[in-house]
């Protein structure tokens, strides 16, 4: 870790070296540790200490990228020759918006000493609780607790400077028996809002009740949904279509829906990286601040988040999503979306069911067909038929096939209730409540 | 670079480490895009650091840092004993490493022209002319063209004696066409899709490739994707899959559920496990009398070959299936010795800051008999589909079902209409046990897995896969339906 005093000498080295007629400078740094448990056992315990300086270049509306994790004064010299190399070997891009200029930067502070600092100890006592809940019932617990902190200062030379420093936790268990599994999980930016106890017993419910699992046929079902399959609908979406970039291209399920209701009235999706209760991050990866985006709107869809790039080609103004140029090709991306939460309990939901199926979490999912967002994926880690109101059997896993889009134009009760969850894709995470879901695509079973 | 090593290893052995290793590694990677003939990245990115692993009162420990000094060694190494000491806090018995791992020497991927000694002007006119042929095609939206090199220089040590150093070249590209028209997205890619084929060589497998020469063909057959039509919709037939389709097939259905970690649940929360039990070795049919699949990290090519693994054990290969017969495992040290088997030298950390886990090498269908236009010739009826559009696989690698960028219909031994959409569904042992031929000869090929997930922190491994076409009896094919 830097500290913003430190990264603004480092930065300030590179800019005195000059070549470019215009420079940006990002530099990352991440301090992070984890620790791995499988059979009731920790297996794996790591701590990792990197950063990198990412340098892009621009000569007129020629750009080269260069970066480094060495930062002596031979790799700086190294690493700005590069990216000018670079600039001056490209073509110009007729579309190069230019960098942002200096900005206003809310306040927004998601740092905990005590989280940048946990000690593996620790780590390992709150995984011991699990372990100890697991053995207790004869079951074995796997997962992971990860703590650690990072930094991201971006810098141009037309005078943006922005300094954002974050804590994170995440913790993540399945409970298996021969037969049976559970899962629990969840993410903060303080360790200490981090339940070990909580997750365990979550997890081990789940494991107990999915024993002796019968097999039931695809179809379509009912469905009451954990906030935890919730995620993988809005990081599905996100992934597949609320960027700019896939709207521009065509490919994404925005095209021909935007400012048209898609999705149940019941659903209301944004992104805002300036809320607390999220894991937040005030500026974009270009410096530019973070606006709060309408995605959906009472199922109506509002448009995708955008980067300086995309907004120049379509005519709008960056809504502050830019990724790291180093992964620029993907283009912008929501890293902090949230979905509104309702009225109803996940008891209410079974209670109203008369048929259908309690799924706890999907697993491997992938896109089948972009423009409606065509999913395949597995169940797993406990799923539940219901009959009349109550969990009749635990079911063996299926194979779903299904749009994204159209699912949640079959939302008819949403959790009161939001967790929390950080996304396996750095710094990206949700905060959803269950769903229940009037139709679902099952195309497959497993054994 | 030796002196530093040792001190780390000297370090843990005086905080305690019975065992302790470590990793330095270099990587340079440059990466270019062309995209609607624009220069969308051209990027040179370095990084370097060491990670030292641990194992102390028999649990592990690892840390890692990119700050190459003395002082950075002796606090990392500490580090590495200090979580050690917490592992063992939650541990139900002692890691046994099985035989001692003494591998010295110095490895250098064979390759005839250095990529990075090649300009970039000279890379880049391959990827504008590509995409200058592409864009002579109407209905294609995005035109993507990319070109990868990465050079990774290793170095390893460990208590027990080993000293490795490795130069890995690797050398990747290809070109991606996406077509748009009437609420329809299609793509074709080349030489296979998700941005790349990659294999361990030099500059001559971008000359080899002949994007320019490729990308019309490319760029034609989405644009007629759109038009195409759709794959029929829940049946059962013959399948016949392109060798890059056989080659994502064996990485995700016989690949991953013979990598031993899985097996003994040390991936359960996150990557699955495996049906392939050790009660399973020598008497399961994985598949038909014509499967045979090999782990081989001494092939040429594949993006698995190395000198050692980050174990330091020797590269070397291992049947896994042998005329059907599941016989064989992905394996580590810590995971050979539950087996009472020695490593056949599977552990690979995607750099140095993760620790080494069982990966994949070049797990390979090995080669048949037929030439892929004989086994058109003798199909009566059936599908034909290439490169990988979707994979998705339950977490015991069981229930698969994937989708290709495109298919062709096969009737009275000929290649029909063209088909959009395919996809396929099945149960891996089911499947394998389908397969009554095995293309070789030309149709054999190494394919390259630049993007295999897998771990905690999260770890990309380059896998290989030598592949030919194959042909699969009773397939249900069409998931999705027609719109």
């Amino acid at each position: 870790m830097f500290g913003e005093e430190e990264a603004r000498k480092l930065i300030d080295k590179v800019f005195k070296r000059g070549g470019c007629q215009s420079v940006e400078i990002l530099l990352l740094s991440n301090d992070q540790s984890l620790t791995r448990f499988a059979n009731n056992t920790i297996h794996q315990n790591v701590a990792e200490r990197d950063a990198d300086l990412i340098v892009r270049c621009f000569i007129g509306k020629r750009m080269g990228i260069a970066s480094t994790n060495r930062f002596d004064e031979t790799a700086l010299d190294e690493v700005i020759a590069r990216a000018r190399e670079n600039a001056a070997a490209s073509p110009e891009d007729p579309y190069y918006p230019g960098l942002p200029e200096p900005a206003d930067y809310q306040t927004v502070r998601p740092y905990d000493q005590a989280t940048a600092s946990y000690p593996p100890k620790s780590r390992a006592e709150a995984i011991g609780i699990v372990c100890r809940l697991a053995a207790e019932k004869g079951l074995n617990a796997s997962g992971a607790f990860s703590t650690g902190r990072s930094e991201v200062v971006i810098a141009n030379s037309l005078g943006v400077f922005a300094y954002h420093a974050a804590t994170s936790a995440d913790f993540q268990t399945v409970v298996m028996s021969a037969d049976s599994s559970g899962r629990a999980h969840a993410s903060a930016w303080k360790a200490a809002d981090i339940d070990a106890e909580a997750l365990g017993s979550e997890a081990v419910q789940k494991a107990e009740l999915s024993r002796n699992p019968r097999a039931v046929p695809p179809g379509e079902y009912t469905v009451v949904l954990d906030p935890y399959v919730t995620e993988d609908l809005l990081h599905m979406l996100n992934f597949h279509g609320m960027g700019a970039q896939a709207v521009f291209e065509g490919r994404s399920w925005m095209n021909d829906r935007l400012g048209q209701k898609a999705m149940s009235a019941e659903v209301s999706i944004w992104d805002d990286g300036l809320d607390l209760t999220g894991l937040p991050m005030p500026f974009d990866y270009e410096g530019v601040p973070r606006q709060r985006v309408e995605i959906v709107s009472q199922g109506v869809v509002q448009g995708p988040v955008y980067d300086r790039y995309t907004a120049a080609r379509m005519g709008k103004v960056s809504t502050g999503h830019a990724l790291p140029p180093t992964a620029r090709g993907f283009g912008p991306i929501a890293a902090n979306l949230f979905m509104a939460p309702g009225i109803a309990t996940l008891e209410e939901m079974i209670r109203s069911t008369r048929k259908g199926l309690h799924i706890t979490r999907f697993w491997y999912t992938r896109l089948v067909h972009p423009r409606d967002c065509v999913i395949t994926g597995m169940t797993r880690d406990g799923v539940f038929l219901i009959e009349n109101g109550e969990l009749a059997y635990p079911v063996k896993n299926l194979r779903f096939t299904q749009s994204y889009v159209e699912a949640l134009n079959h939302v008819e009760m949403v959790g009161k209730e939001t967790r929390l969850l950080a996304s396996e894709f750095g710094g990206m995470a949700v905060r959803v409540p269950a769903l229940k879901l009037s139709a679902f695509n099952f195309t497959g079973a497993t054994v | 670079m030796k002196s530093l090593m040792q001190r780390a290893l000297n370090l843990a052995q005086l905080q305690g480490a019975e065992y302790a290793d470590i990793r330095v590694v270099h990587n340079r990677t440059e990466s270019l895009v062309v995209k609607n003939g624009v220069v969308d990245a051209l990027n040179f990115n370095e990084s370097i650091g060491f990670g030292v692993r641990v194992l102390v009162d028999g649990a592990w420990g690892f840390a890692s840092s990119r700050e190459l000094t003395e002082a950075e060694v002796d606090t990392q190494t500490a580090l590495a004993v200090e979580i050690a000491h917490a592992s063992a806090l939650v541990k139900n018995g002692r890691v046994n490493l099985g035989p001692p791992v003494t591998s010295q020497g110095v490895y250098h991927t064979p390759l005839k022209v250095d990529p990075f000694t090649i300009s970039l002007d000279q890379k880049l006119q391959v990827l504008l002319q590509a995409d200058a042929e592409m864009s002579r095609v109407a209905g294609v939206r995005v035109r993507r063209g990319n070109l990868t090199f990465i050079q990774e220089h290793k170095w390893f040590a460990n208590t027990e004696g080993a000293f490795t150093e490795q130069t890995i070249v690797e050398t990747g590209g290809g070109l991606q066409a996406t077509a748009v028209g009437d609420g329809e997205v299609q793509v074709r890619s080349f030489p296979t899709s998700f941005g790349r084929q990659q294999v361990t060589a030099g500059w001559e497998m971008v000359e080899k490739w002949d994007f320019p020469g490729n990308a019309y063909r490319v760029a034609n057959e989405a644009a007629a994707l759109l038009k195409a039509d759709p794959c029929p919709s829940e049946i059962t037939t013959t399948l016949i899959l392109g060798g890059d389709q056989v080659a994502l097939q064996i990485h995700e259905s016989c690949g991953h559920p013979t990598e031993l970690d899985r097996v003994f649940g040390s991936e359960a929360a996150y990557a699955g496990t495996s049906f392939l039990t050790p009660d399973k070795l020598n008497t399961f049919q994985y598949g038909s009398p014509v499967v045979n699949i090999t782990a081989d990290s001494l092939r040429p090519l594949g993006l698995g070959t190395f000198g050692w693994d980050d174990e330091g054990v020797p590269a070397q290969s291992t049947p896994l299936v042998k005329e059907g017969v599941f016989v064989g495992y992905l394996m580590s040290r810590e995971t050979a010795a539950q087996l009472d088997r020695a490593s056949n030298g599977c552990m690979r950390a995607s750099g140095w800051n993760r620790i080494p886990i069982v990966r994949m090498t070049n797990v390979s269908l090995e080669p048949g008999e037929w030439r892929l236009e004989d086994l058109i010739a003798d199909t009566d009826e059936g599908i034909y589909m290439e490169t990988n559009r979707s994979w998705s696989i339950d977490d015991k690698r069981y229930n698969f079902q994937f989708g290709t960028e495109i298919g062709y219909e096969i009737k009275n031994g000929k290649l029909g209409r063209m088909l959009r959409n395919p996809t396929y569904t099945g149960f891996t042992p089911q499947f394998w046990n389908s397969c009554d031929a095995v293309c070789g000869g030309k149709d054999w090929q190494m394919w390259g897995t630049p993007n295999c997930g897998k771990g905690q922190p999260g770890q990309v491994a380059h896998t290989g896969h030598g592949a030919a076409p194959a042909r699969f009896r009773n397939i249900r094919v069409g998931v999705l339906k027609a719109p």
